[in-house]
């Protein structure tokens, strides 16, 4: 049988549900933890084997040699999918998905992230504890 | 004979979500002659895929469309295991069943909410779209993103499911269960909604199968095909389930069809998380892939879906074809338009789920008075498309 | 002093700038309604007045194709019927600000004057999708119109008079006395409302600017604030026209003065506000031939069946 208004349940129990909108910057659907967000490089485990950079599908990544076995790694997120492939090719897990995805800005520059590894100091201070110190280029 | 009006729709128009041009003659509400001209959305994305690697052509092949990420990446992952002749682990294969499945359902709600806003029925509209956030969130939870789910990798999956993941998709798909039952009784009861699709857009079944409709669109006309029956793929041949006719042949037969899938689908998906198996959930691959050629079919929400890949013994493959579902269905539309009214234009083309984004492949510019173009030997064609600098 | 004060009353209260006022609020109110119906969040109060000054002070473009004068005096001639028809309505005392016999015709008419002015404007703008869209809004006009007479014209044969003030007062008492009388007033109620639906052109019958065929029909081509006039007097005519409703039907203000009215009025024009929020949010928006065959199969015997009971009643003796 079919008649008008078929949907009435419906839309009298919105009337009194709470909206299931979802206000964004006022309130925030937590992150599931597999997420593929911003990569994290982390310039302790790298080996400098490039894979990363060559098989990023929007060629992101660029790995360069500063020092003797350390590697500098920018992103240029700008152009990011975040597959997470390049976490999936790292042979050391060097770079990670985190779960921040709030990257927008009105400047592209700022989305241009540069990490650089210490050199390890010779001799004596070999296991220095400090990480890379996150530059921001421009 | 009367004054004749031409209505052109697109390619910018409200009733559009992406780019199309239609120009309708009217005669006046009804129509007596329609033109379809696509191509303001095409990207290339064939030839690009020649110039990049095949793990990134993946990633690329996976945003053909944002609705049926999963169909393509798949698509392309099975052509070209099928030249690397590996075999996908069984817990990888019922992996991506799951996500398809799951794929499938938020299609298929989306496209019920769709259909509510063409005919003016915002309320089914905005229900449907709150209850397809749980799918949305499930595939988040499963795969790590909404859309572009970067589910798949050649060889197998890139992530697995725990039972907490498990326990979270089967408590999510029996809600949507009892949410889809709702939505089904009100689209067979709800007068206003039966009135604007019941014996609207008839497409006969020999005139589905004459223009090569394919899915939902073939189905609702009575045609009888389905690519995760007649020719399975992933998991599907372990899985129990039924495929969803109905002999209508309008675009209430079609949406009865979409929803009837949906229960599928749920069953589908209880069925292979319980009977999920285990083991490792990536073969090793090379990756050069030998010199060959295969063709892969995947039943995407829209229809059948055709992937070629041919390869050359490189690390990049020498031709992709996509052939989405949407380019065989566009066909069929204008068979449905014809002596149709006005007011039934924006369901009638959004009955066949139109992904224009996924369909337009080919653009040719032709001048007036220009002649026949030249030949080019397949070699000379990719010398001269060779991007200057890749990327 | 008493002509100023009766200037006063048609410019302020409860005159036209009161009229704008709870024209920008009906607005909101059905918008909010709706997004809540659906389960959304919907806009937030001043939404409907930000959209005006927006509008407003937007620039108007006037298409090449069609006739300027014309073009820029339709939704001026709208909006002034529409302000006029509701100095007939009583709001917040038992007599209106201007009354006589035979006034329920005159506001009947005035609220047609919007419907006639749209088709107009959509064919003046002289581009497909207006044209198509001022077709469609006097075809339309034929389905919804008789009905709605008719409906109106109930609680007027019933209590013997045609002016909308002494409806107002005498029919509640009336149906209290002789309830039998209910009967072809709710009838004519429920015609008058799915009438008044069809009159401000919303869902199921928003045919004529249905936006995903024909964009917005005859307003395709306005603009600016030519485009403001015009969505204010929809909203105004959305607002009389449930006033004129719940003065034929339920009472209106009723026989109260100043403010126990007033609350009335505004309690009654708001009932009638919901009842036309949770019609558009339960139904699809059907075809015109299927508009046209449902106002004359369904609407016009239904509400002629509600003048033929009042007839049958008043000849038969039942009291």
């Amino acid at each position: 049988m079919t008649r008008p208004g078929a949907i009435w349940r419906e839309i009298t129990k919105n009337l009194g549900r709470k909206p299931a909108t979802v206000l964004y910057p006022k309130e925030r659907l937590p992150v599931p933890p597999n997420f593929r967000g911003r990569p994290v490089f982390d310039p302790e485990k790298c080996v400098g084997c490039k894979i990363c950079e060559r098989d990023c599908p929007s060629g992101v990544i660029t790995i360069e040699k500063i020092a003797e076995k350390t590697f500098a790694c920018t992103f240029s997120l700008d152009r990011c999918i975040y597959c997470g492939q390049c976490a999936d090719s790292c042979p050391r897990k060097a770079i990670t998905m985190s779960q921040i995805f709030e990257l927008a800005t009105f400047q592209r520059a700022q989305l241009i992230d540069r990490k650089e590894g210490v050199p390890p100091k010779p001799k004596e201070d070999a296991s220095s504890e400090e990480t890379g110190k996150e530059n921001q280029k421009e | 004979m009367s004054e004749r009006l031409t209505l052109p729709i697109g390619p910018q128009h409200p009733l559009l979500k992406e780019p199309i041009h239609f120009r309708f003659t009217l005669d006046g509400e009804t129509i007596v002659d329609a033109d379809i001209r696509m191509g303001y959305n095409h990207r290339g994305i064939e030839k690009a895929a020649e110039e990049r690697t095949y793990i990134q052509d993946l990633y690329m092949i996976e945003r053909i469309c944002g609705i049926c990420s999963h169909t393509h990446a798949t698509n392309f992952v099975q052509a070209v295991e099928k030249i690397l002749n590996v075999e996908v682990p069984p817990r990888a294969k019922f992996l991506r069943t799951v996500v398809g499945e799951l794929e499938r359902i938020h299609s298929h709600l989306l496209w019920l909410g769709v259909a509510g806003h063409e005919i003016g029925f915002d309320t089914l509209f905005m229900v449907s779209w709150r209850d397809r956030e749980i799918v949305m969130d499930l595939l988040e939870i499963i795969t790590g993103n909404r859309v572009n789910y970067g589910m798949n990798t050649f060889g197998g999956v890139r992530k697995d499911m725990n039972q907490e993941e498990i326990d979270e998709t089967l408590k999510g798909i029996k809600i949507l269960e009892e949410r889809t039952l709702y939505y089904e009784k009100v689209a067979r009861e709800e007068s206003t909604f039966i009135a604007r699709v019941s014996g609207v857009g008839y497409l006969p079944k020999d005139i589905a199968i004459a223009y090569c409709a394919v899915g939902p669109t073939a189905r609702g006309s009575g045609v009888n095909y389905d690519v995760r029956r007649d020719f399975p793929y992933a998991a599907y041949d372990q899985i129990p389930f039924q495929v969803i006719t109905s002999e209508r042949g309008d675009v209430l037969g079609r949406t009865l069809v979409r929803v009837g899938e949906i229960f599928e689908s749920v069953k589908i998906i209880k069925y292979a998380l319980k009977n999920l198996p285990e083991g490792p959930i990536t073969a090793r691959v090379p990756r050069k892939v030998p010199q060959g050629e295969a063709t892969s079919r995947y039943e995407a929400p829209r229809g059948e879906c055709i992937h070629y890949v041919r390869a050359n013994g490189s690390e990049k493959p020498d031709r992709v074809k996509v052939r989405a579902p949407t380019m065989a269905n566009l066909m069929s539309i204008r068979h449905c338009l014809l002596n149709q009214q006005v007011a039934d234009i924006p369901i009638i083309i959004a009955a066949i789920d139109p992904c224009l984004s996924c369909t337009d492949r080919l653009i040719l510019l032709k001048q007036a008075g220009e002649k026949e173009g030249e030949i080019l030997t397949w070699e000379e064609l990719r010398r001269r498309s060779i991007a200057k600098k890749p990327l | 002093m008493n002509e100023l004060l009766f200037v006063l009353q048609l410019l302020i209260f409860p005159g036209f700038l009161f009229l704008v006022i709870y024209a920008i609020f009906a607005e909101w109110l059905d918008r909010k309604l709706y997004a809540r119906m659906q389960n959304r969040v919907g806009p937030p109060y001043w939404q409907p007045l930000a959209d005006l000054i927006k509008l407003f002070s937007k620039e108007v473009i006037v298409p090449r194709s069609a006739g300027y004068y014309l073009y820029t005096l339709l939704p001026y001639f709208a909006f002034a019927s529409v302000v006029t028809a509701f100095f007939f309505i009583p709001v917040w005392s038992p007599q209106a600000l201007y009354s006589y016999q035979g006034d329920l015709v005159i506001v009947a008419y005035l609220l047609t004057i919007p419907t006639l002015v749209l088709s107009l404007s959509g064919w003046n703008s002289a581009t497909a999708y207006s044209i198509l869209g001022g077709i469609r809004c006097l075809t339309q006009l034929f389905a919804y119109e008789v009905p709605f007479f008719l409906a109106l014209l109930t609680p007027a044969l019933l209590l013997g008079t045609w002016n909308i003030s002494e409806i107002s007062q005498n029919l509640p008492s009336f149906l209290f006395a002789h309830p039998f009388y209910f009967i072809p007033v709710i009838l004519a109620f429920i015609v008058g409302i799915i009438a008044l639906q069809g009159k401000l052109e919303r869902k199921p019958f928003d045919i004529p600017d249905a936006e995903t065929e024909l964009v917005a029909g005859p307003f395709t081509e306005y603009s600016g604030r030519l485009l403001a006039i015009f969505r204010l007097s929809l909203d105004m005519e959305m607002v009389v026209g449930a006033s004129l409703l719940s003065a034929v039907f339920l009472g209106g203000a009723q026989s109260f003065l100043g403010i126990p009215g007033f609350i009335a009025y505004l309690i009654k024009t708001l009932i009638v506000i919901f009842i036309l929020a949770y019609i558009k949010a339960a139904v699809a928006r059907i075809r015109i031939d299927q508009m046209i065959s449902f106002g004359w199969k369904i609407l016009a015997p239904l509400s002629l069946l509600g003048m033929l009971l009042v007839v049958l009643f008043q000849k038969g003796g039942i009291l």
